[in-house]
């Protein structure tokens, strides 16, 4: 018995989809991600923008899903955009020295921009 | 989810402040997480600190759960607490035990955070928030993890030109 529930926001617009998780983004939630992201990946985008402002509390699991997902950005030429990260996210990126692989920005407005 | 006083963690043979015992079922991670940090919190741990104490005990769960039991959700897991003072000052011991399959501590490392790829982040992470973390297996079976965090940090001694570093406990100097 797992509650592997994730609510995730999506948003379709000129050719980008956007991705807004909300909750916490760990063990139980990245499965989930995962599948928003393979289907935004699929539908070939110029670039998609995960909004983590919702997102109160991220591990591991949930990093490594972004990486996964950064790295298919790459062979597929799309731009992957983190934004809206509170302190707590932004710190795991920084610890773990993602911050400077992934293009992150402020808000979800300077991303889809 | 059980949350007890009573039990041995085998490390040092003084009974735990706080001993709980949870099925390794990633359901409960939020609650353990929650519950180190609120006890950290009442020791007077800062903020920052109280929220790096749960990141690590949540990859260490995490870790347990995925690669030590190979997701198997009806294992045991133990976490102990102990507050302690020493001439550092005041620190809390957080121990966390498992049955699940050994293997050898010196071959737990970090991954080089220059791969980038998906996974092995959450030893980093762990090393990088704590003062200490130790892992070891314990006696008949599983493994056992010694998180250490102190109120302030300890303090580095002064380079010398003979002084090698010294890695940890665990064996393992690639951090």
């Amino acid at each position: 018995m797992s509650d592997e529930t994730l609510q995730v926001d999506v948003v379709e617009q000129a050719g980008a989809v956007l991705l807004a998780p909300q909750g916490e983004l760990g063990y139980n939630e990245a499965p989930t991600l995962r599948q928003y992201l393979k289907q935004a990946h699929d539908k070939k985008p110029t670039r998609i923008v995960v909004d983590l402002a919702n997102v109160s509390y991220m591990n591991t699991p949930g990093v490594a899903t972004l990486v996964e997902s950064l790295q298919i950005s790459k062979r597929n030429r799309t731009r992957l955009i983190l934004c809206g990260m509170n302190d707590k996210v932004r710190a795991i990126f920084e610890i773990a020295r993602l911050n400077t692989v992934f293009e992150i920005m402020a808000d979800r407005d300077s991303a889809m921009a | 989810m059980n949350v007890g006083t009573s039990g041995n963690n085998g490390t040092n043979g003084s009974t735990p402040h706080l001993r709980l015992q949870m099925l390794s079922n990633p359901l409960y991670l939020s609650g353990a997480r929650e519950l180190v940090s609120s006890v950290a919190k009442r020791l007077g741990f800062p903020d920052t600190a109280c929220g790096q104490i749960a990141l690590a005990v949540d990859e260490a769960l995490c870790n347990v759960m995925r690669h030590g039991y190979d997701r198997r959700e009806d294992a045991p897991i133990w976490i102990s607490v102990w507050p302690f003072t020493d001439e550092h000052g005041d620190a809390l011991r957080i121990v966390i035990e498992d049955e699940a399959k050994q293997v050898d501590p010196a071959a737990i490392k970090s991954r080089d955070l220059e791969q980038i790829r998906p996974g092995g982040l959450g030893v980093h992470i762990i090393k990088e928030v704590m003062d200490d973390a130790v892992y070891e297996k314990r006696d008949a079976v599983g493994m056992r993890l010694t998180l250490v965090k102190r109120k302030a940090p300890k303090p580095t001694p002064a380079p010398t030109a003979t002084s090698a570093p010294a890695p940890n406990a665990s064996g393992n100097s690639d951090v």
